[in-house]
């Protein structure tokens, strides 16, 4: 019987020919990723379990990456870096990029991309539920905790369980105004949150596959909010392109065969689609934006693994280009690459950088920030009843640092139309001249 | 492994999320110094909004002001139990803070999974919609021989999931114990 991708990815990794959903199995593991948050008791662990001088299995293979809480006087945090900074010494590994050093990336699932970690093919597992982001490549990418990822750091390997696999397929071409959070965030607003719990979502269509390789992150990244162990979207020229001068590894395209079994398919005609957000405080809370234009807002935020891409910036600077905003507007850069961008990118002579000064916007450093709420003195937290505009993946209560504040979580294009208006707005309102 | 959990209730509603857990911002705990540890006890389930903490009442702390424990040690979830992060955390802090079993309609997968391979305890499938049944401060046994639980305050008994294959994980005490019988990894 034919197999998924993500079938096939498994069933390679663990010496198999073939590999059913439900069966458990060890796999070889390609990366282990990790960072400031869930480095320190993964260390913990694996020192506790192998030994204080234990060797990881491959130094090679680890990439530490720390992002999360960064730019914070909180002394447990920076102790916390000391610990990952101290191990990526004594383990000598060459992946480590730390902070305060010319070598600081920011948030880990874009690091991973940029520095050419992901690999068509491959295996990679991440302490981070976001890890799922790189199946963008064509790879099995998935979250795991402290406990499991001491394990691969000792073996090089980990049981899992083979998933079932739903297929989105999207056909057709999406309109100008909706980006790949707005069909995420459609998609999970028709599966529920836990709509994919345990299972791959396989994204695929020509729509799809016209989207660069940041937008297809993004579709990937949200996974994890559908409850789903891991997404992919097979390898293509576009894939490739991107991984150019970034590695030397070739990896390996899978397909998926025509006789796979899937557990859910649905179909979409991309141009049907509208810009959407998620209304607090569930990221399946689907509403169409331009249902929402009553709900007033305090604040509009762009930035995470989400929604801090360059792509991402373009988009919001599109809308705010020549414009002043009306809310606090708080820019946030994934990495450091793509603050680096922000002042490269230019639309009409000006960079992405100065068009969001000029429209009133604060540009933050290159981290997690607000995403995650994070220390009282984090960049962009919420810390009374804030109704914010996010980019973010996320907006339980307290997700961005007040229990009671409330976010709405929307595209780039929505979060910039929305800081010019101070109320959730479609971004058609501000688009159409220009496309 | 025990054979038996008996304790107090405490009742949760669905989608329980990691950040309702253990909120990001006391991330920054070391999770392997014993005493700094008990931090995350401190501040287990502290992110739930008060009206959902402890149903059906509402509004009942699971860890007392200045303390480090609950006197809670069964959780009883709706669906989608520890949704969200990947963080250990999670898990972790029930444990510091008293708890022995958790038993939901389902959970999501990394939190289930860190809970089984971290060995922190035992989390459980209930066959029906127990957050409308029990209260919290019920008093609860579960067996783990015949996969029953009885609320001993309300003389009602259910059957609950057996745990499937991870039950070798569980009995072993963690995937390190697990590996080391199975000799995946030295002993
Ligand atoms: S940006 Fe947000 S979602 Fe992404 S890794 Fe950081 S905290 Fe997690």
């Amino acid at each position: 019987m034919g197999m998924t991708i993500t079938e096939k990815i498994l069933a390679q990794h663990a010496g198999k020919t073939s590999v059913a959903p439900g069966d458990n199995v060890w796999v070889d593991v390609d990366v282990l990723m990790t960072h400031d948050v869930c480095g320190p008791g993964t260390i913990g662990i694996f020192k506790k379990q192998f030994g204080q001088n234990a060797k990881v299995w491959d130094p090679n293979k680890v990439v530490i990456i720390p992002d999360h809480y960064i730019f914070t006087a909180d002394p447990h945090a920076n102790r916390n870096i000391d610990i990952i900074r101290e191990f990526a010494k004594e383990q000598k590994l060459p992946y480590y990029y730390d902070v305060g050093t010319e070598n600081y990336k920011g948030v880990c699932h874009v690091a991973l991309a940029q520095e050419g970690h992901n690999i068509p093919g491959e295996v990679l597992f991440g302490t981070d539920s976001h890890t799922c982001t790189s199946g963008a490549f064509g790879m099995f990418s998935t979250g795991i905790g402290n406990t499991d990822a001491a394990f691969i750091l000792g073996t090089g390997k980990l049981w899992v369980k083979v998933p079932e696999t739903m297929r989105f397929e999207f056909t057709g071409t999406f309109p100008p105004y909706v980006m790949a959070k707005d069909i995420l965030l459609q998609v999970i607003g028709d599966i529920g949150c836990d709509g994919a719990t345990y299972r791959t979502m396989e994204w695929a269509g020509d729509a799809v596959y016209k989207f660069s390789m940041e937008e297809r992150m993004t579709l990937c990244n949200m996974a994890i909010e559908a409850g789903g162990k891991n997404a992919v979207i097979e390898a293509d020229d576009v894939t490739f392109d991107y991984l150019k001068g970034r590695t030397d590894k070739k990896g390996i395209v899978h397909h998926s065969d025509p006789d796979a079994k899937y557990c859910f398919s649905k179909t979409y005609k991309a141009d049907e689609l509208e810009p959407v957000v998620a209304q607090p405080h569930s990221p399946d809370n689907r509403a169409l934006a331009r249902d929402c234009k009553d709900v007033k807002l305090d604040r509009s935020y762009i930035g995470s693994c989400t929604g801090g891409k360059i792509t991402d910036f373009i988009a919001a600077a599109e809308i705010l280009n020549g414009e002043k905003v009306k809310i606090d507007t708080f820019i946030v850069p994934a990495t450091k690459d793509v603050e680096k961008d922000l002042h490269r990118e230019t639309i009409d002579g000006k960079t992405l950088a100065q068009i969001f000064e000029d429209a009133g916007a604060k540009i933050g450093e290159a981290s997690c920030a607000a995403c995650l709420g994070g220390p009282k003195d984090t960049f962009g937290r919420t810390h009374g009843t804030e109704v914010v505009i996010s980019t973010t993946n996320r907006n339980f209560p307290g997700r961005m640092g007040s229990k009671q504040s409330a976010v709405y979580l929307a595209s780039p294009y929505t979060a910039a139309a929305s800081a010019l208006t101070g109320y959730v707005t479609d971004p058609r309102e501000f688009i159409p001249a220009r496309v | 492994m025990k054979k038996k959990i008996q304790g107090k209730a405490f009742v949760l509603g669905n989608n329980i999320d990691t950040d309702q857990i253990i909120p990001a911002e006391h991330l920054v705990y070391s999770l392997s110094d014993p005493e700094e540890s008990k931090n995350y006890g401190k501040f287990a389930l502290s992110g739930v909004p008060i009206e959902d903490s402890g149903l059906p009442q509402g509004k009942i702390p699971f860890v007392n002001e200045g303390q480090y424990q609950s006197t809670y040690k069964i959780i009883i979830g709706g669906s989608n139990f520890g949704c969200g992060s990947s963080r250990e955390h999670a898990p972790a802090c029930m444990e510091i803070a008293g708890v022995e079993a958790v038993v939901a309609e389902s959970y999501a997968r990394i939190f289930y999974r860190n809970s089984i391979d971290g060995g922190f305890f035992i989390p459980l499938e209930a066959k029906q919609k127990l957050t409308e049944e029990i209260k919290t401060g019920d008093e609860l046994t579960i067996d783990l021989e015949n996969y029953t639980l009885t609320n001993e305050t309300q003389s009602k008994s259910y059957s609950l999931n057996s745990l499937g294959d991870v039950i070798d994980i569980i009995e072993a005490g963690n995937i390190f114990e697990y590996a080391k019988k199975a000799g995946l990894i030295p002993k």
